[in-house]
């Protein structure tokens, strides 16, 4: 089911089917943000606004064989390793038929068992479960895989990130940790988070290879992101690719993002990468303006395609719930207390 | 030929090696050098390969352990001491417990926890911490007090689809002896009667259950006849096999090596009283350790928590209310 696109594209190709994972995850982002202000959803909306190129270039350098663990931001890279949208919009309206079924929403869904993880809330704690997936399938002898997990930059600070990242550069797993340096973990900027000069310069401590880019830049985001994808894949251990960006909305939208100050929204650091994509295709001459519009009407007819259709599911039933955490039933205690 | 209760916790590891492909052993000092109390002991060179070292890192551990359940494995994995499970906690109470539950894919883990007190372990090397574990949903929670539970209850843990938290109590590792493993065993969830009386019944777990069968043979000399009920697993918790025995004795003790807020033996009160309290001839009692980390010195610790003398003047005092 996952990876509608197949893995053996032209660079062209790649560039196109990027941009156009870009654009849909930007107005999925945008019928969510849309769907919350009017009350039709539970919980929160956490948008990935500036962060799609990098996600996409993630999610497109990677085999429908391989693993991601997504974080909050990446509908793009979500899309681009093969989720539906109407898995990502079944889970935010609740529909009894999404992967989740209702018991987690938002962006806590995945399919495990296609390599695609759902996250929990704590930060830094998926990474090891990549490592988990790496190391049962060498045991089985399964080689030529790789596995991304998507951190912010905040997640740096955490005790599992140090971990995992030390696991797997012990243990020489192919993983990809890719960490997206957003400059605001909720409200709280770099310079309460880190005191090195560069998040890269982490991977020389760890013994692992360092990658940095301009999460800006569409092109500099798959050239980097594919190369260390294809390290990784080729042997050489687990690659720490750091990229620089602007989160350009709240953390939730819930989160007016008062903090972020205009000279950084002002800076280089502060473009919408979408829109450098379309310029850098047009200068290209890969697409015109004509083309992203039939595009971006394709992608608006299948998103509210899937919310209608997500609309008029059935929400989940407390009373045909199972209420079992546990998978060996015989094991539950039958007690209401 | 007698067989202990630590090498019945190897024997059913490398059993489990053995009948199952799908079973590996990962944890701190666990290959070459055969674990930090040996309860894997050669295991690595009978099974190369599978028997592997850790980095000082629970919470990657458990992380690692859920990603190869994920792919069909069944790992083992060996905390050092009980103790830094604590490291482990987020791993193991929101990860490994709510996988099945949020995704429909089953996490068969085995986190095996060296736990409860020894002379001179002090505060970091003696903890009991069942009762967390057993507080979150989506876990198993294991205490087995017999060589022959420890085999057949770790066999039962490696084969069940869910996380199991299987406590091992290092008190009982080298003193406690077997003639040989056993063949069958209870169903797990299913509690046993240690000791038939008609007078008191103490329900416990773990080491306690021991320190409860001697209280039991002091009060024999006195001609009291206490029931002893070891709950084997404290999550699932056998509650018809308690409220029988405290249906034939109307008196509950409940003993716990464990902190004492909250708990197993408050559970246990709380469901006796709730469903049973018409079969009470007293007030349901309960006797854990003191409120306090665990003592270094043995004085201290052999205060600190219940003991065979502590347990029989409880009871005492519970047959003649």
């Amino acid at each position: 089911m996952l990876h509608t696109v197949s893995g053996s594209r032209t660079v062209v190709e790649t560039q196109l089917a990027a941009y156009r994972y870009m654009l849909r995850a930007r107005l999925l982002d945008e019928k969510f943000a849309a769907l919350y202000r009017a009350g039709k959803i539970h919980g929160g909306v956490f948008l990935g606004r500036g962060q799609e190129a990098l996600s996409a270039a993630i999610g497109i350098s990677l085999k429908k064989s391989d693993v991601f663990a997504p974080l909050i931001r990446d509908a793009a890279g979500r899309l681009a390793f093969g989720e539906p949208i109407i898995d990502a919009v079944r889970t935010y309206l609740g529909s009894a038929l999404g992967p989740m079924r209702g018991r987690d929403g938002n962006v806590h869904r995945g399919r495990p068992q296609e390599g695609y993880l759902p996250m929990i809330s704590h930060l830094g704690a998926m990474v090891s479960v990549v490592n988990g997936i790496l190391f049962a399938r060498r045991m089985k002898g399964i080689t030529g895989i790789v596995g991304a997990a998507c951190l912010g930059e905040g997640a740096t600070s955490t005790g599992a990130f140090h971990e995992s990242l030390n696991q797997a550069a012990v243990e020489k797993l192919p993983l990809v940790l890719i960490v997206a340096n957003n400059q605001f973990a909720y409200s709280t900027p770099t310079s309460s988070q880190f005191a090195c000069a560069d998040l890269a310069n982490k991977a020389t401590g760890y013994g692992v290879e360092a990658h940095a880019l301009d999460g800006t830049d569409f092109s500099d985001c798959l050239e980097t992101v594919g190369s260390a994808v294809a390290r990784a894949r080729a042997g050489h251990g687990p690659q720490l690719v750091v990229a620089s960006l602007l989160r350009l909305c709240g953390h939730g939208e819930h989160d007016d993002a008062g903090y972020i100050l205009p000279e950084q929204k002002n800076s280089p650091m502060g473009r919408d990468c979408l829109k450098v994509a379309e310029d850098w295709l047009q200068k290209n001459k890969l697409a015109d303006p004509a083309q992203f519009a039939v595009w971006r009407s394709e992608a608006i007819r299948e998103i509210e395609e899937a919310v209608a259709q997500a609309q008029r599911e059935p929400a989940p039933d407390p009373y045909e719930e199972k209420w079992s955490a546990l998978s060996s039933e015989h094991l539950n205690e039958l007690r209401e207390s | 030929m007698s067989i202990t209760y630590l090498e019945a916790i190897r024997e059913a590891q490398a059993h489990a090696l053995r009948d199952d492909p799908r079973v590996f052993i990962y944890g701190q000092d666990v290959g070459a050098f055969g674990g930090a109390f040996k309860a894997t002991k050669n295991l690595q060179k009978e099974f190369p390969g599978r028997v592997l070292d850790s980095p000082i890192s629970e919470d990657a551990m458990i992380g690692l352990a859920v990603g190869t359940a994920i792919e069909g494995m069944r790992p083992i994995i060996e905390m050092q001491f009980a103790d830094f499970s604590t490291v482990a906690f987020n791993q193991i109470v929101n990860q490994a417990s709510t996988l099945f539950w949020r995704t429909n894919v089953p996490c068969p883990i085995t986190v095996r926890l060296p736990f409860g007190g020894t002379s001179g372990s002090g505060p970091f090397h003696s903890q009991c911490l069942e009762a967390i574990y057993a507080h979150y949903p989506g876990l198993v929670v294991m205490t087995p007090a017999t060589v022959e539970d420890a085999y057949s209850m770790l066999l039962s843990a490696v084969a069940i689809d869910d996380p199991v938290i299987f406590c091992e109590h290092k008190f009982l590792y080298y003193h406690l002896k077997a003639e040989k493993l056993p063949s069958e065993a209870l169903p797990i969830g299913k509690a046993r009667i240690a000791r038939e009386g008609r007078d008191l019944t103490i329900v416990t777990y773990s080491a306690m259950v021991h320190e409860a069968l001697a209280a039991a043979d002091e009060l024999a000399t006195e001609g009291w006849q206490v029931e002893v009920v070891d709950l084997r697993s404290i999550k699932p918790l056998d509650t018809d096999t308690v409220v029988a025995s405290v249906a034939r004795t109307g008196r509950l003790l409940c003993v716990g090596e464990a902190w004492p807020w909250g708990g197993v033996t408050a559970e246990v009160i709380a469901r006796v009283a709730a469903e049973s309290y018409g079969l009470l001839d007293a007030p349901p009692q309960r006797l854990n350790a003191k409120d306090t980390p665990v003592p270094y010195h043995p004085n201290l610790w052999a205060a600190h928590r219940p003991t065979a003398r502590s347990v029989a003047a409880a009871a005492r005092k519970l047959i003649r209310f």
